[in-house]
């Protein structure tokens, strides 16, 4: 039986890859400091998860929740709702959560599109196949029901209020373990604000040299041997660190990759993906409209680079709901 | 099967996995379905990005084997740009995904399975967890474990420079190479994960082994299937994860397809119903025949011991050492005892740090050579690697500039989907009958059922191995009539 006294804990997923989960396993020994001080109530991952007593559970039982995943179909949105009422703190933890993510993405298609590339035209589908799935069937006179998967995917601010958001793909280890203890000791900012992550820029954490950003030429990451040392962005390779919260460590620049942006937009930015478009502008090298078309040209889906981790949290979204 | 689509709005519906099971007058089980409830469509939203993206995208299938998707990936790719690579990177992301495939093969043994065979699988589902195993084996074996699991993440950081989504791979080979005093202090890690797989398969051998009841309920439970085995192998039938024919099996050992990754399409098809999100592949050439067992049958797994029975020997000494052992054990190769994928798991991890052993003394591991630039696209490519739950197949083409015009994904689980519905109607068959009635001891069956394939629904959806929360619904003449929860 759960000891009211300790602090009470979910995690939970919605459309998630459970990276988030594994990186609460990343902070190791610490997992077992939060067994003993806290009651993990929910955790699919590795603890006993019962729907019904989250039902059970009074409103507000659960001091805390992290909630990771987007809200992509009928079933999310169900828990996300659950969850809201039964927490007093409700997180969105790591990029989907808090912008869309990864499947966001699929805002920039349809439905319809999906489940054609699943279930109609790819080739391994069985030759002649009609057949895609559907939220409520009757299969020989039994009826049959799986979630509703909606039009386009929603962050969990999208569906409920959201107390704090935790930013990264997945959020750095170490930041995980910052903010249970800022928790813990009640020494956390007025409510919506992103914890975990830094108020900087990736850039401003990059320990790569920087000189003039001037950019003639860019370069597609497979097309050049990346210098380790220098900016990537005055290499020519498409870096979103200047437009990113810094707080993941610098990762991917540190294994010669170009950031994409999943620690989201800096302090008081509404558009990560404006932000760097506006930066990016500065940056090229040409005052002549041809010659700016030329360098242009050479980088292909901005909006799959600039919104690689927010589609749904971007500006560019029509109105929904 | 034909189906009558009928358009109701959704009512409310919960549950990660969700079984329903359907009985006659009599209380025979007619039908009974698992299903699964989500898909997020990577397939269609890579589509006209970048393809040397992908492999940074694929990532987020699954955050539980994440290189498995971006190995597969990358190889896809290299295949976009005429498959040249420069011979170091194969070795090194071989090497990394040997440290990934420990990492992943101790979480799931010891968080996931452990439980069932530490603690029993009769004991309280409140204790039957990992902290339940901690108590039981001690926390100092505890600590262990999780040092282990810490060391494998750690070689992959040094490597990769990240362990989950990792951003290193690129047509040609890596974004970064391994200097040499990254190489050495990689080393004693490895020594100590070597230690850490044989002291894993001891303690399968004291703990499981020794009991009699551990032994018979692999062995005789409900938990066997008559259907063929997948998995990739060298040129020498030993397992490859990463590299390597794809070689199938069926249960009395008899080879019935051996492929190329690009000509998986001929090998493998997907069969859709319409009442779950996840496919049911089978293998093309015979047909979809339905979820019937036997050798005739088109159902195929890919899971651990898959690879195992698929393979003559392992790559190397101990663990083809372990490979006898444990086939010796459970009466000749194959063995179609779905709970003997935990210990084909566990012989797997002596492979893997056997090889990870074996690159730390490669003088050529830490060559700067470890990226060609491409100098064509070409226009299609097909990566097949093995994910920890099974053979994972990415088939994409782009068009002239590299961007992506399609992509296809038959990842680990969903090669399973097939096999789990049968061995849930089965044990569901087992446990139902006229005249006696389910119970709650129905979930702790079912869940052991599917925990020995280790569906990661995240892969194939989105939800995680482990402490599934199951929703069975008995239904008799289309009403319900039973729910049991947990």
């Amino acid at each position: 039986m759960s000891d009211k006294k300790k602090l009470q804990i979910a995690l939970y997923w919605g459309a998630a890859c459970g990276g988030c989960d594994v990186a609460v396993l990343d902070t190791n020994e610490f997992i077992l400091d939060i067994a003993a001080a806290a009651d993990i109530r929910l955790w699919p991952i590795a603890i006993d998860g019962k729907y019904k007593d989250v039902e059970a559970m009074a409103d507000g039982e659960l001091d805390l929740t992290f909630f990771d995943g987007a809200v992509r179909n009928s079933e999310n949105e169900h828990i996300a709702r659950l969850l809201r009422q039964k927490s007093k703190l409700l997180v969105a933890f790591g990029s989907c959560a808090h912008m869309g993510g990864i499947p966001g993405l699929a805002n920039l298609t349809n439905r319809e599109e999906i489940f054609t590339a699943a279930y109609l035209n790819n080739p391994s589908i069985e030759p002649g196949n009609r057949t895609v799935p559907y939220h409520k069937v009757q299969v020989d006179g039994m009826t049959l029901e799986i979630p509703d998967f909606y039009r386009r995917v929603y962050r969990l601010s999208d569906i409920v209020e959201v107390d704090y958001f935790v930013p990264g793909c997945p959020p750095d280890p170490a930041q995980i373990k910052a903010v249970v203890l800022a928790v813990v000791s009640g020494d956390l900012p007025p409510r919506q604000s992103v914890v975990g992550a830094s108020d900087r820029a990736v850039c401003d954490d990059c320990k790569r040299t920087k000189a003039e950003k001037k950019i003639k030429h860019f370069y597609r990451p497979f097309e050049i041997i990346q210098d380790p040392e220098r900016c990537l962005m005055e290499q020519g390779i498409l870096c979103m660190g200047s437009a990113t919260r810094s707080g993941c460590g610098v990762r991917c620049p540190n294994s010669n990759q170009g950031c994409r942006g999943c620690y989201g937009p800096l302090p008081e930015v509404r558009d990560q993906g404006a932000k760097f478009l506006s930066a990016l502008a500065s940056m090229i090298d040409s005052k002549d409209p041809e010659e700016i078309d030329e360098i242009l040209s050479r980088l292909p889906d901005f909006i799959g680079y600039a919104y690689r981790f927010g589609m749904p949290a971007s500006k560019l979204q029509r109105s929904h709901r | 099967m034909t189906s009558t689509i009928k358009i109701d709005p959704i009512t409310r519906l919960e549950g990660h996995g969700k079984i329903d099971i359907h009985l006659d007058d009599d209380g025979s089980v007619v039908d009974c379905f698992f299903q699964i409830p989500e898909l997020r469509g990577f397939e269609r939203f890579v589509v006209g990005r970048p393809i040397e993206e992908l492999p940074r995208i694929v990532t987020r299938i699954c955050g539980v084997c994440p290189a498995s998707h971006h190995m597969a990936g990358a190889k896809a790719v290299d295949g976009c740009f005429g498959n040249e690579v420069a011979p170091v990177a194969h070795k090194l992301r071989d090497m990394y995904y040997h440290a990934h495939y420990i990492h992943s093969h101790i979480a799931h043994f010891y968080a996931l399975a452990a439980p069932d065979f530490v603690c029993g699988p009769d004991a309280d589902p409140s204790v039957r967890n990992i902290l339940g195993v901690v108590s039981k084996v001690g926390i100092e074996i505890g600590k262990q474990v999780i040092a282990a699991r810490a060391l494998a993440q750690r070689i992959q950081q040094i490597m990769g420079g990240r362990t989950t989504h990792l951003v290193w791979c690129l047509p040609g080979g890596v974004s970064k190479g391994l200097t040499r005093e990254e190489l050495e202090e990689i080393k004693p890690m490895v020594k100590q994960l070597s230690g850490f797989a044989d002291f894993s398969l001891q303690l399968f051998r004291d703990v499981v082994l020794g009991n009699k009841a551990y032994v018979d309920l692999i062995l005789n439970g409900p938990y066997t299937l008559d259907i063929q085995y997948m998995g990739l192998v060298d040129q020498n039938n030993a397992p490859n994860f990463y590299d390597g024919d794809v070689r199938v099996v069926d249960f009395q050992g008899k080879e019935i397809a051996r492929y190329k990754p690009a000509e998986y399409s001929d090998y493998v098809a997907e069969h859709v119903e319409s009442w779950t999100y996840l496919k049911f592949p089978y293998l093309k050439k015979r047909g979809w025949r339905g979820f019937r067992e036997g050798i005739e049958s088109s159902i195929y797994c890919a899971s651990p011991l898959a690879r195992l029975n698929v393979a003559d020997k392992m790559a190397t000494p101990r663990a083809q050492q372990a490979f006898e052992e444990m086939f010796a054990t459970l009466g000749g190769h194959p063995c179609r005892a779905l709970m003997a994928n935990h210990w084909a798991r566990l012989v797997e991890m002596v492979q893997n740090a056997e090889m990870l052993e074996r690159y730390c003394a490669d003088p050529e591991i830490t060559s700067g050579e470890y990226r060609l630039v491409p100098r064509q696209i070409t226009g299609a490519g097909v990566g097949i690697v093995e994910a920890m739950r099974g053979t994972l197949t990415h088939h994409y083409t782009c068009d002239k500039n590299g961007i992506c015009t399609s992509a296809n994904l038959i990842v680990g689980t969903t090669n399973n989907n097939a096999p789990i519905q049968m061995v849930t109607k089965k044990v569901a068959r087992a446990l139902i009958a006229p005249g006696k009635e389910p119970d709650q001891g129905i979930l702790n069956m079912i869940e052991m059922a599917f925990r020995a394939f280790d569906p990661c629904f995240s892969c194939a959806t989105h939800t995680l191995p482990g402490q599934m929360p199951l929703d069975v619904h008995i239904y008799k003449k289309g009403e319900l009539v039973r729910r049991i929860r947990r």
